[in-house]
């Protein structure tokens, strides 16, 4: 299945949980989608189109937390990024590492540096940080540091 | 019910250059469960990254790892261009392919005198680091440094190949060859290596894709990936090279993988040397500034993909660089190579995947700068020991060993 034939799929089977396509170039898609279509939309990368799992990259802005996937389609020589916007008060996703153990670590890594919580993730606890660390400091929030 | 133990290996261990904790479990002497902590070494680049300038990026990418220290920053370069559009001169491309290619034999040659050394085969730790120093005498002509080269820019590279190094670095490269080929047959055909190798630590290609690995670990099992292939980038859409693979992924599959590799690598540098000296041209296209955007760069590491995203909003700053080196997806594939093992082998095992490690030792060779001579190299160093070892004997009146004339 080449790239078009993919996101083609992907808007049939998500419909209007596709928010924004986006094509930065040539080989680079950045598809927004609502956060609830994550786990079919991961399981349509992972086994219909055969997309490896590069990182999430997970971004604080003022709309919210921005949660990126990035998926390669090594055959198709193209990369796809999906992209969930998390509010700000729930800080809660859905957990991808049941269906793809690739998800564990970097999930854990999210949770524990911008402090998103992933529903169903096995084994979500500190990877990078001191066991110690204090609960509820998140070092990659733009808020670090401030008073609450 | 078998009383289950657990077996340490870390923080801090004599087997490990850097701080990484496997805790196995064992029942007797079968590890029956691997849990791995990391953070040891967490020094918060990602942020500090966000306070640097693109162009100081590129040298704080360069210290994430002392090995692949032009991994990274050809990632991060990539992903600096990609997100604000930035043309790369077709010169500079070509000298991207070329240092990369001499890390990944430095790189395979380091790990593999380290699993000789761990596996207690010394004799290819002591030859494997001994010919990686030629590695690092060509990147020393080309560069003027051993690690760190410090060339990658946003728009090309910081300095050119000078075609009077050309007849230099291609002597250097044809001398490697030999060592490579004994290397290859010393490894593929000795006995020794096969009991402690073969069947040993396998990752099936299934178990391979699940965990997302990458690189050697993954070539090894079968799956096919390789970004400089799959996703052409540098130079690599216009060199032609072979990716290797092997079927069963163990040890020996790994290890065989990594020695293939070296010999593409040749090759690649070769063709890169042969178009160096057909094309000019600038090596740099010196952008001013970075529009605002995002970008994606992944370069073929030594280990795997080593994969950087970049964010801009137009300043001269990233304000959110995302790095993934590739050993966080191969070390969890430890997971399941090591269920079942010995506890002996698991450090074979563990070590497979090439967890990266920081090393610039180097031994000197001091030049009178008036004559040329060698005041002090390695034949002077043994004399100087076993003249200590004479002074000892007389000292003590023990015996000694009969020793070698110099």
């Amino acid at each position: 299945m080449n790239t078009f034939d993919s996101i083609t799929t992907l808007q049939a089977q998500l419909g209007d949980s596709i928010l924004a396509v986006q094509r930065k170039s040539a080989r680079r898609f950045y598809i927004e989608i609502t956060p609830q279509a994550l786990e079919q939309a991961s399981h349509l990368m992972l086994e219909t189109f055969g997309a490896r799992l590069q990182i999430a990259t997970g971004v604080d802005t003022s709309a919210g937390f921005e949660v990126m996937y990035h998926w390669a389609l090594d055959t198709q020589n193209t990369i796809i990024t999906l992209r969930v916007l998390v509010d700000h008060a729930t800080a809660e996703l859905n957990s991808i590492a049941p269906m793809y153990p690739a998800a564990e670590w970097i999930e854990r890594e999210i949770w524990e540096l911008l402090g998103i919580h992933f529903k169903g993730h096995p084994d979500l606890r500190h990877l990078l940080l001191a066991d110690d660390w204090p609960a509820g400091n998140y070092p990659m929030r733009r808020n670090l540091g401030a008073t609450p | 019910m078998t009383k289950r133990t657990i077996v340490p290996i870390g923080p801090y261990h004599a087997l490990q250059e850097e701080p990484e904790f496997f805790k196995l479990h064992v029942e007797g002497e079968t590890v029956v469960h691997l849990d791995i902590e990391l953070g040891y070494n967490h020094r918060g680049i990602e942020k500090i990254s966000e306070s640097k300038t693109f162009e100081e990026t590129i040298f704080l990418v360069e210290r994430i790892c002392g090995i692949c220290s032009t991994s990274h920053p050809i990632a991060c370069v990539q992903a600096i261009e990609d997100a604000g559009d930035i043309h790369v001169p077709e010169r500079a491309l070509f000298i991207r392919s070329a240092i990369g290619e001499l890390e990944r034999i430095h790189s395979h040659l380091l790990w593999l005198g380290l699993a000789g050394h761990f596996i207690g085969f010394n004799t290819i730790w002591m030859w494997a680091w001994r010919f990686r120093e030629d590695v690092l005498n060509i990147l020393e002509l080309i560069t003027g440094n051993r690690n760190h080269y410090g060339m990658m820019k946003p728009g090309g590279v910081r300095r050119d190949i000078n075609k009077t190094d050309m007849p230099a670095i291609r002597k250097l490269l044809d001398g490697l060859k030999d060592p490579l080929s004994m290397f290859r047959d010393a490894v593929i055909q000795d006995p020794l290596i096969h009991a402690r190798t073969k069947n040993v630590g396998i990752l099936t290609r299934e178990k391979a894709i699940a965990y997302g690995a990458l690189g050697p670990t993954a070539r090894a099992s079968g799956y096919d990936i390789d970004v400089r292939r799959d996703h052409p980038h540098a130079a690599y859409g216009m060199l032609d090279f072979d990716v290797i693979t092997c079927q069963k992924g163990d040890v020996f599959d790994k290890a065989v993988v990594r020695i293939l590799e070296m010999f593409e690598s040749i090759r690649i540098i070769r063709q890169c040397l042969d178009q160096l000296e057909k094309i000019g041209g600038p090596v740099d296209s010196n952008p001013k500034s970075v529009a605002a955007g995002e970008g994606i760069g992944h370069y073929e590491a030594p280990r795997g993909e080593v994969f950087h995203y970049i964010r801009s909003d137009g300043g001269n700053r990233p304000v959110r660089h995302k790095v993934r080196a590739p050993s966080f997806m191969n070390v969890p594939t430890n997971r399941e190579t090591v269920l079942g093992a010995s506890v002996a082998d698991a450090t074979i095992i563990l070590a497979a995947v090439d967890p990266c490690y920081c090393c610039t030792e180097r031994m000197a060779v001091a030049v009178d700068r008036n004559n040329g001579d060698h005041l002090l190299d390695a034949r002077g160093l043994i004399r100087l020991s076993c003249e200590k070892t004479d002074r000892l004997m007389a000292e003590t009146g023990l015996p000694g060993p009969s020793l070698p004339d110099f």
